[in-house]
């Protein structure tokens, strides 16, 4: 005999352990399968658009800090992109290295934090997370000795870097790569072939590749889905170019895949910084720039492969100090476009970790 | 590399689909009536010497006299790239056809384009604010907003 049964409504979030800052979705139940999700944002929007309408230039690297606050560098290196690329300014060879180094160590700090709490949402309480960010400290140590700052860094500006690491910092980084593998190596074998993240996870939360092109996912998430596409190789921007590195590709699409893709990036983000040591040549760091610069009236679009996938700034200017308009796409948000699709049929049980999964950034979601 | 298409290729090309529809072409970008934005996306994603399949991001753009929505396509199959511009005129009731039969990733992007600047798609099935609540009071990014 089938028993009658009812869909119940539950709101989850603002506040909830698991939703990496504030975001909140009403879920539709059948028992325990998801019927139906609505998304809400808009919790952490602060008008970031808008405040960079009332800004110069310059000043709008403090707004890009805290878009994705966990990956500062990257959004920096975005940010000023377009900037040069709208004023036509040259960047200096060893600014651009400072910049590769720099992003990608940060690349490696936003995957770190990006499984730790991946973990915490699949129960893991506090060792994973630990572990993790034990690493993470370290990145962020180097990173004030750069520029005094371990988060909001503000590192960048138009035309190249504000200024060369302290003699201390080389030594300091060869001595966090030395260390960096058996770090990982470790946090390796306590993860990858754990039986309860295996099981929760592979074939969980499936993103077909044509899903996830259509749905304008990027990033990690996208090569999770099977497609080998990072904009570090495919449309190189500083000295990328110079840099030998493979794309790590996933062929399931499930979450399983989207962690390990961010597991085997760190390896390849490390071998970066490794040529970046030994490429790099002495110079300026910065072109001669003025701190009021007017671009000619235009429009320009640049962008790079954040850690959470294709970060872009879209400029328009009218020749004055401020940009007419600045626009973020941003990762994160467009990420989330296929989760209604993802999470349709699964167990609420499995609700956070194909959320935790795409790893997304509430501050760059709601900008 | 990301090649930028030229402009003038891809003007030219749409012109012999679409006659009337196109209306100008820059160095890497093509400007385009509103009311055939639809049936040209469809076209720059199904022709196989285009095949722009990724709909990079989707961009409102306040000129006070007018709105521009700017479109940046990429196409993962050839590594190549296009931007297309649509321009539209008053204040009111501005619309525009809903691209997101086209690309998925429309969806949240066309939302905030409503919310922050107040160019509604019409067709889109969800076209709510995003960012905002709804009773929100005017539209932020544009330049009137609260009297400028």
């Amino acid at each position: 005999m089938a028993l009658p049964s009812e869909s119940i409504t539950i709101n989850l979030g603002p506040q909830h352990p698991s939703t990496h800052g504030v975001f909140r979705i009403r879920v539709t139940l059948d028992g325990e399968v998801i019927q139906d999700i609505e998304p809400i944002f808009g919790y952490l929007h602060r008008g970031t658009e808008k405040l960079a309408e009332e800004r110069t230039y310059t000043q709008i690297v403090t707004l890009t800090d805290r878009l994705d606050y966990t990956s500062s560098m990257i959004n920096n290196q975005a940010y000023v992109m377009a900037t040069e690329k709208l004023a036509g300014l040259e960047v200096p060879e060893r600014a651009q290295y400072l910049r590769v180094l720099t992003a990608e160590l940060q690349r490696v700090a936003s995957h770190l934090m990006g499984i730790g709490f991946f973990l915490q949402d699949l129960g893991a309480m506090g060792t994973p997370l630990m572990y993790c960010f034990r690493e993470r400290e370290r990145i962020l140590d180097l990173f004030e000795m750069i520029c005094g700052a371990r988060v909001t860094v503000s590192y960048m500006r138009p035309g190249g870097v504000t200024q060369e690491p302290p003699p201390e910092f080389w030594p300091a980084l060869k001595e966090l790569l030395s260390e960096f593998p058996h770090y990982i190596d470790e946090l390796e074998r306590l993860i990858l072939e754990n039986e309860i993240v295996v099981a929760r996870t592979k074939g969980v939360g499936l993103l077909p590749r044509e899903l996830a092109i259509d749905s304008s996912i990027s990033g990690p998430n996208l090569r999770a889905s099977g497609v080998a596409w990072d904009l570090r190789k495919a449309d190189p921007y500083d000295v990328y170019g110079r840099m030998d590195f493979d794309i790590p590709v996933g062929s399931n699409g499930d979450s399983y895949d989207r962690f390990l893709v961010r597991v085997m990036e760190i390896h390849q983000s490390l071998r970066i910084v490794e040529q970046c040591v030994q490429q790099i040549p002495d110079g300026p760091i910065r072109s001669e720039v003025p701190y009021f610069f007017r671009p000619p009236p235009g429009d320009a679009y640049a962008h790079v492969e954040a850690s959470k996938g294709e970060l872009g700034f879209y400029l328009v200017s009218d020749g004055g100090i401020a940009p007419y308009r600045c626009k973020i796409r941003a990762p994160s948000f467009i990420n989330l476009t296929a989760l209604t699709e993802m999470l349709l049929g699964w167990k609420v049980a499995d609700l956070m970790v194909i959320f935790g999964s795409l790893d997304v950034n509430m501050g760059e979601v709601d900008r | 590399m990301t090649t930028q298409l030229q402009g003038e290729a891809v003007g030219q090309q749409l012109q012999g689909a679409f006659p009337d529809a196109v209306t100008s072409w820059g160095d890497g970008d093509v400007r385009v009536q509103p009311d055939s934005i639809v049936d040209i996306c469809r076209y720059l994603r199904d022709t196989p010497d285009l095949a722009m399949d990724y709909l990079s991001s989707i961009t409102g753009v306040d000129y006070v006299e007018s709105f521009e929505v700017v479109y940046h396509l990429t196409s993962l199959t050839h590594n190549h790239s296009v931007v297309l511009k649509t321009t539209l005129y008053g204040r009111d009731d501005v619309e525009l056809p809903s691209v997101i039969n086209v690309w998925k990733g429309a969806d949240l992007q066309e939302r905030e384009v409503w919310d922050l600047m107040g160019i509604g798609f019409t067709g889109h099935p969800n076209m709510k604010r995003i960012l905002t609540w709804e009773g929100f009071p005017g539209h932020p990014l544009r330049k009137d907003h609260l009297g400028g």
